[in-house]
């Protein structure tokens, strides 16, 4: 399990070194109990519900985290892939709730009561699951591999997953009779056979969602660390060397941006039956740029950022939008202008910056004690997850684009 | 031939609304890198100062005359803020200017709210817009004829800025080397001000045509900035002439495809036409050819 980079192979690593590296890992468990231990048993039901939804959209978060923080990918349209499998897992619980042989009730009030035929399988659970993985999967390998393989990048790459976020909606509001418009999919009784209203099955759901939350970020960690992680990162900073170097970049974004689309619409199939419904708004432009304004304040590049920052943003718009429903639309703006403009690396970057100073004090304080301290340089290179992103490099941007 | 001449007719008045929207991104694009997304905000502006300017000189038949110039000054002013206030600090990272423009359009939108309320306001056309006029057995309100005419205006205007005005020489000189550029003595922080300037003026000026057809409405731009953002990748960035085929081809042939099947489908269908003519041309119909690697 030990990495050892070329810096740290002569000798055993030191303690500090070795927290650096597993110290993200530590975070993750103290996470793990704060939402799994501590939020099921002192949080109210209602609330825990709501710490559901959060943990929902930060899966989808962390996915864009893995495709734009760390493959320079701006995806604007992760709506879209949150909906693929949040509409697959509503299509099967309407048929659930449905009975067997029944057909949906929006579809008798709004057509002529016959199901369309692509709703059959649904009825499977088994195949739902199937489809929540493999129907965004198959989708962000054709876009992407359109697109990507063609080079297409930067700008040109948020415009059209930004313009596949509005089509996509579009699409829905117009399939009234097939997946019920604009007021989308809703009404549910059963997940998988246990019942929605009980508080015991709420909480499981809940405990879900969470479970998940962290176990992707164990996954993320430990792809942050491998090689393809480090490939990634490359790509970002400097896609044409790595061309050079005999790399793929369209075969190594690829895979980032599939991966990143599977945990959108993993999230969204968790969303479902914890908020009890999906429609056109959850996955339209307007949302997938929500789920944008976590990422990035919580901070694109790092292990963490992403998902915190998923979770502060939606708690944030529910408890402003509750009380000063009009002001939250400029703090979500103010929140971009500000975050974007002063702190391109989200919150993530300020802990590495903290650090350094009192690191520099320290040192210089300890330097004119001691003379120079050879041994204990400042460390940029430890606990990499919570690096600024180094695409914040203004001269190497201007380089490249 | 009706069912060929209303949706050509039609589809061409919204490219040419598409193309006062496009304008202004491809010019920022092509120059700046800069993604505007609050430029969609620059066209609900321009149909606020149609409505204001109705309301406060009170006559329709000239007003909409008045407030012509009026939303090209307040859209571009607006506009020349937002370079000095945010844009500029963002230069060295244009992917980003995406999000933080995204941020102000929220901003500018939920301030139009505020300020004219979220119904929206109707601007009455003048009775010389009123009319028709008989084309191949079609009916064309003049209203689409007039927003023909402003976009190929504004198009002419901008090409003889860009032509013949020593000020148009130096936008064309950044454009295509900024380093350059500077080095011959062309301030290009001057002209990225005034660029945005323009580029903003003009979606004001179609903002203006818009409120003629739809009234105004506080998220007026969020219905065309995709569209034009999708025109000026498919016209080629910093391209003119890409910039008009493209904004005329994609309002046409959304215009068909909705006579055929419905709204929402064709605009479905028109995103994905784009993307799969940018994966056969994916630097657009019309690129300058360049050794760059990007």
């Amino acid at each position: 399990m030990t990495t050892k980079s070329p810096g740290t192979s002569t000798a055993v690593p030191s303690l500090a070194s070795r927290l650096g590296t597993y110290g993200p890992l530590l975070a993750i468990a103290v996470l793990a109990v704060v939402l799994l231990v501590w939020a099921p048993s002192s949080l109210s039901t209602f609330r825990l519900n709501n710490l559901g939804r959060y943990c929902a959209l930060a899966l989808a978060s962390m996915g864009i985290g893995l495709a734009w923080g760390r493959g320079g990918m701006l995806v604007m349209g992760q709506g879209v892939f949150f909906g693929l499998g949040a509409y697959a897992m509503a299509m099967h619980m309407k048929l659930e709730a449905a009975g067997p042989d029944g057909v949906p009730d929006f579809m008798t009030l709004y057509g002529d009561g016959t199901m369309p035929g692509w709703w059959e399988p649904f009825r499977s659970g088994p195949f739902t699951v199937f489809a929540i993985i493999a129907v965004p999967a198959v989708v962000s390998f054709l876009l992407g591999y359109a697109i990507l393989k063609r080079r297409v990048k930067g700008a040109y790459f948020a415009i059209l997953t930004q313009a596949m976020a509005v089509g996509f909606a579009t699409l829905l509001v117009a399939t009234v009779k097939q997946t019920g418009g604009f007021n989308g999919l809703n009404t549910f009784s059963t997940f998988f056979g246990a019942n929605l209203y009980d508080p015991g099955v709420q909480k499981n759901l809940y405990r879900l969602a969470a479970g998940l939350v962290i176990v992707f970020l164990v996954i993320l960690w430990q792809v942050y660390r491998s090689r393809y992680g480090e490939l990634l990162v490359a790509t970002r900073d400097a896609e044409e060397r790595i061309r050079f170097l005999g790399y793929d970049p369209a075969n190594i974004k690829l895979v980032a941006f599939m991966a990143a689309a599977v945990m959108a619409s993993i999230g969204g199939a968790v969303f479902v039956p914890i908020a009890g419904i999906i429609s056109p708004l959850n996955v339209g432009a307007p949302a997938s740029i929500l789920l944008l304004a976590g990422v990035a304040l919580g901070g694109r590049a790092s292990l963490f950022g992403p998902a915190l920052g998923a979770i502060a943003v939606s708690y944030g718009r529910s408890t402003l939008s509750e009380n000063f429903p009009t002001q939250w639309t400029y703090f979500l703006g103010a929140l971009f202008i500000v975050v974007v403009l002063f702190l391109p690396g989200g919150v993530a970057s300020l802990w590495p910056k903290v650090r350094s100073l009192v690191h520099a004090r320290r040192t210089r304080s300890s330097s004119v004690r001691d003379g120079l301290d050879l041994d204990d340089p400042i460390p940029p290179e430890t606990g990499d997850d919570l690096r600024p992103a180094p695409d914040m490099d203004p001269a190497e941007l201007a380089a490249l684009s | 031939m009706d069912a060929l001449t209303t949706p050509f007719l039609t589809g061409t008045a919204t490219g040419a609304i598409l193309l006062l929207a496009a304008l202004g991104l491809t010019l920022t694009f092509g120059q700046m890198g800069v993604i505007n997304m609050a430029n969609g905000e620059f066209l609900m502006v321009g149909a606020y100062m149609a409505y204001l300017t109705q309301q406060v000189i009170g006559a329709t038949e000239i007003s909409i005359l008045v407030a012509l110039p009026v939303a090209f000054v307040i859209a571009g002013l607006l506009g020349m803020l937002l370079e000095v206030s945010v844009i500029q600090w963002m230069y060295s990272r244009p992917l980003d200017t995406l999000l933080v423009t995204v941020g102000v359009a929220l901003v500018l939108q939920q301030l139009a709210q505020d300020v004219f309320g979220a119904q929206g306001d109707p601007v009455t056309s003048p009775d010389w817009l009123g009319g028709r006029i008989s084309v191949f057995g079609y009916e064309w309100p003049h209203r689409q004829l007039f927003t023909i005419l402003l976009a190929l205006g504004a198009l002419a205007g901008l090409s003889a800025v860009l032509k013949y005005t020593s000020f148009g020489r130096q936008i064309r000189a950044t454009v295509q080397n900024r380093q350059l550029a500077e080095t011959m003595g062309v301030s290009t922080r001057n002209v990225d001000r005034i660029t945005f300037f323009l580029g903003s003026g003009l979606a004001g000026v179609g903002g203006v045509a818009i409120s003629l057809i739809s009234g105004t409405n506080p998220t007026l731009g969020t219905a065309y900035i995709i569209p034009a953002f999708l025109v000026v990748v498919l016209g080629g960035v910093g391209q003119l002439r890409g910039t008009v085929i493209a904004a005329w081809a994609v309002g046409v042939v959304t215009a068909f495809l909705t006579d055929w099947t419905s709204g929402s489908m064709a605009q479905v269908v028109t995103f994905t036409l784009v993307v799969v003519a940018l994966t056969v041309r994916p630097q657009g119909l019309f690129t300058v050819r360049t050794r760059s690697l990007a």
